[in-house]
């Protein structure tokens, strides 16, 4: 066995994050071996490369079409939601939707929330807004509780403490709970589940995410494999479930290939355990449900996303995660280098519309443009182009109108007049001939330092005799050189 | 309402002079992959939640309370969850007179808050009606109602549910269609495919993390 050290907490910026992460052995390895076994997994799900090949066609078909008629499918959704007796709020910023949230629980004298897998209240902050109101709110999916029991953020949008390996839980389990170190799995799972079953039961409020909202029949799907989903929005009185305005689908019938893409894309599963659509509250006369049921919609930035024809494909996504299984950056630097709630190839092309380009400016360039993400998502979202399009965005002068929240981040005047220097350079034969003389000549002047790529590298020396030349001798000698 | 107008308002703008997309939804990329013989359906739907843990048992459709009484004696539970209202909890209400089987049957038939306590640590064991299963990917269908509550099938250790063979389809789109899903959703459809599970710590399996530890599928042959 070989001992490593424990997962570093990371600190600083992306890059500097990235080099501690890159440092730790454990971290390195624990992402390895998830990324690998998922990258399996989904492969073994789509034996038939035809048959997943026409479902990605149909998947993105579907979500073109939701979005080409976005507007009014919320509208549907929410006229189709009241009939059936569920409240629909509207949020612009998470802000707004935590005020939302927070009333609903206030209505109820509320104090204790229970939620289940949701990236849109990750996104709010949701369990710090209502901690500062007095109002205990518990994440109840297995990872996330164990992530919010060492007060960190999901590493992963599928398997959120997927950066802990089991002797991390076990000692976490210890310290926090009281309870015996212990390396049986099958143990530490049950002690979660008993002592999140109480909470189950006591809890006022039942908060979760959506991952298709129906708007043919005002229907809320939710898949899961733990039932912490069902008993979020089965078990206390009041369910909340919060999500982002792109998650609506025109027809039940769509769902059909959307969770197939799913499920087969983020686990390798044919289907998750269970898939869960709610249609209204507990009705009159039944024995169990809740009795109110609301959907907060959230844009914070999706409008923005939305706004540009060819960014709008950002919101194509549905939250499988196989684009973080499949990169090589990701399983590299792991979640948390991303420093923000959606990690990886998504997160890339997600997080600036929603936090803007001055807080993440190394998020587009953050990618080696290898195009497996692209490749492998199931809505196929072109995200090495989506990518390439932030980093234009991210250099273009305010004067010209950046298409995304902050754009411009990373202008430098410095840097547009060494490209104007070379475009120059390159497209005037007489400057071209009179650089290649200079740089044959005094390539010994070239400094010893150039930026970052001399950190790795050792600096480059100018030949001192140019391709040309050397070409020009080899005809002279009648190609005998 | 104003964050309702603004967002609508701005998704508006952003289409503005564009045209929807054309619904070109094709149902043979769901449905041809996804077909099966008789013979076939039953054994594929068996195969697929036996691999996750399921216990499968075919069986006359008579049979049944008999079979639920021997799963309970075998791992010895002292009650049972039965919803008494529908013809399957008058059945199984006979058989446990007729044959003074020992686990106490213990009757959905009060709202949740009366007895939230007993639900959530007292039960053992629960049995439910399904309304089909999906064999493409070993999937039942559950429709809570006012006789069976959602919770009947999420909270006991271990869960019985009754399938009838012939309510067996093949996909999940064949399913929607022939029960006409679309054209009436009840407060609560379930599709269940397994014991609740977990690989959220180093992606190691492990059964029974919220939901049942066990599920018994119990085929119904009609005779």
């Amino acid at each position: 066995m070989n001992q490593r050290i424990p997962v570093t907490e990371l600190t600083g910026g992306f890059r500097d994050r990235a080099d501690q992460a890159l440092d730790d052995s454990q971290l390195r390895s624990n992402f390895r071996t998830a990324m690998d076994s998922l990258m399996k997994k989904r492969a073994d799900a789509f034996p038939d490369e035809d048959e997943r090949e026409g479902l990605r066609e149909q998947g993105n078909h579907i979500k073109a079409r939701a979005l080409s008629k976005l507007p009014d499918l919320l509208e549907q959704l929410e006229a189709r939601l009241t009939e059936n007796g569920v409240k629909v709020h509207w949020a612009e910023t998470t802000d707004e939707a935590n005020r939302i949230v927070h009333s609903i629980i206030e209505s109820r004298q509320g104090s204790q929330v229970v939620k289940g897998k949701s990236m849109v209240s990750e996104e709010m902050e949701m369990n710090d807004y209502l901690a500062e109101r007095g109002v205990e709110c518990l994440e109840s999916d297995m990872g996330e509780y164990i992530v919010q029991l060492d007060h960190e953020k999901p590493s992963h949008i599928i398997m959120p403490a997927i950066h802990k390996n089991r002797r991390q839980v076990s000692k976490l389990f210890h310290d926090k709970l009281g309870v015996e170190e212990t390396d049986d799995v099958d143990r530490l799972i049950r002690i979660g589940r008993e002592t999140l079953r109480q909470k189950f039961m006591e809890a006022d409020v039942g908060v979760s995410g959506v991952n298709f909202a129906i708007a043919e029949t005002g229907t809320l799907l939710l898949v899961e494999n733990e039932g912490n989903g069902r008993m979020s929005t089965t078990a206390p009185p009041v369910h909340v479930a919060v999500t982002g305005i792109e998650k609506v689908v025109e027809n039940l019938r769509d769902v059909v290939p959307l969770l197939s893409l799913l499920t087969r894309s983020a686990l390798g599963q044919a289907i998750t355990t269970y898939v869960n659509m709610i249609s209204g509250p507990r009705k009159a006369d039944e024995l169990d449900g809740p009795e109110e049921v609301h959907l907060v919609l959230l844009d914070n930035g999706r409008t923005g996303a939305f706004a540009d024809a060819q960014m709008r494909q950002t919101l194509n996504c549905i939250r499988c995660g196989a684009c973080m299984n499949h990169c090589p950056v990701y399983t590299r630097v792991g979640g948390h280098t991303y420093g923000e709630v959606y990690p990886g190839p998504i997160g890339k092309i997600v997080t600036p519309h929603m936090v803007g380009l001055h807080q993440v400016p190394d998020h587009p360039s953050a990618s080696s443009l290898c195009g497996a993400c692209g490749e492998v998502c199931p809505v196929k979202i072109p995200i090495p182009e989506l990518l390439q399009r932030l980093r234009q965005e991210n250099v273009k002068h305010p004067d010209e109108a950046p298409a995304v929240k902050d754009g411009g981040a990373k202008y430098s005047a410095r840097e547009r007049a060494i490209w104007w220097f070379w475009k120059t350079l390159n497209t005037r034969p007489v400057f071209y001939r009179l650089f290649l003389w200079g740089a044959t000549r005094f390539g010994w002047m070239t400094p010893k330092n150039v930026g970052p790529w001399t950190r790795n590298h050792s600096a480059p020396v100018p030949a001192r005799r140019s391709l040309h030349d050397l070409a020009r001798e080899h005809l002279d000698n009648g190609g005998q050189s | 309402m104003t964050a309702r107008n603004n967002i609508l308002d701005k998704l508006r703008t952003g289409l503005a002079g564009s045209t929807p997309r054309p619904d070109d939804f094709d149902e043979s990329l769901v449905t041809q992959p996804w077909q099966y013989t008789p013979e076939d359906r039953i054994q594929r739907l068996r195969a697929l939640m036996e691999a996750v843990h399921t216990e499968v048992h075919q069986l006359p459709a008579r049979d049944w309370p008999g079979m639920v009484q021997t799963l309970l004696e075998r791992r010895a539970l002292g009650n049972l969850l039965y919803a008494p209202g529908t013809d399957y909890g008058e059945q199984l209400a006979a058989h446990w007179q007729a044959s003074g089987a020992a686990p106490d049957l213990i009757a959905y038939d009060r709202p949740v808050e009366e007895w939230r306590e007993e639900l959530f640590w007292k039960v053992d064991a629960s049995v439910t009606s399904t309304v089909g299963a999906i064999a493409a990917t070993g999937s039942l269908v559950l429709w809570p109602d006012r006789q069976e509550p959602r919770l009947m099938s999420l909270l006991p250790p271990l869960h019985i549910a009754l399938l009838k063979a012939s309510d067996i389809e093949d996909n999940l789109y064949g399913m929607m269609q022939k029960q006409q899903w679309s054209a009436g959703m009840p407060t609560n459809l379930l599709m269940v495919s397994g014991p609740s599970k977990t690989a959220d710590i180093e992606q190691v399996l492990a059964y029974g993390a919220h939901g049942p530890k066990e599920l018994v599928v119990l085929i119904l042959e009609d005779l």
